[in-house]
């Protein structure tokens, strides 16, 4: 039996990996990733938690964010896909068309 | 003491998997070492008990969220280093040996050793989470909403995926 705490201890220090990634990469590519790592840290939470408590609810979260993780992984893609067509680079720093 | 070696050991690939993938240079790479990452949060998952879950995150996130980031780097620019002939015939070498040390293990009779009878049945040691999970989410009163609304936000996000990344055709020169 794995201790509840140390589950934790290591869905926080991916949650801060999928932060540290997501503020130094300016690829949307490498930020989409770090969006999907930063999930599923908390996932992994959730179903500490879950199973700490002994009770369903917790494990039914993960599925939900799976399902948010499959769209924004599908609409994030097809954005990119429109990016390096319209500008022929994905740094995301590029992108001031909708900035006043 | 085993389990928490066991924890310890996928709990070690996730991080250092998310290491590669966070400061690698190349995001080929990147991507194939958040497989690793995936595959070792899905052993978690297995550890602490949700055998559903684990199978849904290994069908899901590395069968499908996965493959589509890797459908992104095809359709985006090229990394110039992958393409040196001296790294293709090191991939092809490494991949060419493990198979060799394949096909000879499999011939020299190691695998008629272990027959399958003697292992232990794993299927009926831990109790299934699939059905309390499929109860939950068709019940009244409990998860029945969500997971209804979960599928309308699925079929949003795949049409308007596909409205944006459309090729547009241009219909007004022909009409002018």
């Amino acid at each position: 039996m794995i201790p509840t705490a140390h589950v934790h201890i290591l869905a926080a220090l991916l949650f801060g990996l999928g932060i540290l990634g997501f503020l130094r990469q300016r690829n949307a590519i490498m930020l989409l990733m770090s969006v999907e790592l930063m999930l599923n840290s908390a996932n992994l939470s959730f179903l500490a938690a879950a199973r700490e408590q002994g009770n369903v609810d917790g494990a039914m979260m993960p599925l939900f964010v799976l399902v948010v993780a499959a769209a924004e992984a599908a609409v994030g893609l097809a954005l990119i896909i429109i990016l390096f067509r319209k500008r022929v680079s994905l740094d995301v720093d590029l992108l001031r068309s909708l900035r006043d | 003491m085993a389990s928490l070696l066991a924890f310890l050991l996928f709990a070690g690939l996730a991080v250092v998997c998310a290491l590669v993938a966070l400061f690698h240079r190349s995001v080929v790479h990147s991507a194939f070492a958040l497989l690793g990452t995936l595959l070792g949060v899905a052993d978690l998952f297995l550890q602490l008990g949700a055998d559903y879950l684990a199978m849904t995150q290994v069908l899901i996130y590395v069968g499908g969220i996965l493959v589509l980031i890797l459908f992104g780097l095809m359709l985006t620019p090229p990394d110039r280093r992958e393409l040196r002939p001296a790294r293709i015939f090191l991939g092809l070498a490494v991949t060419g040996a493990g198979a060799l040390l394949f096909l000879t293990r499999m011939d020299s009779g190691a695998w008629k050793a272990a027959p399958l009878q003697e292992l232990p049945d794993l299927a009926n040691q831990a109790s299934p989470t699939a059905e309390p999970i499929g109860l939950a989410f068709l019940e009244r009163d409990s998860w029945l909403l969500a997971f209804e609304f979960a599928s309308v936000i699925l079929l949003a996000a795949l049409v308007g995926a596909v409205f944006i990344a459309r090729r547009r055709f241009r219909v007004d020169d022909e009409g002018a």
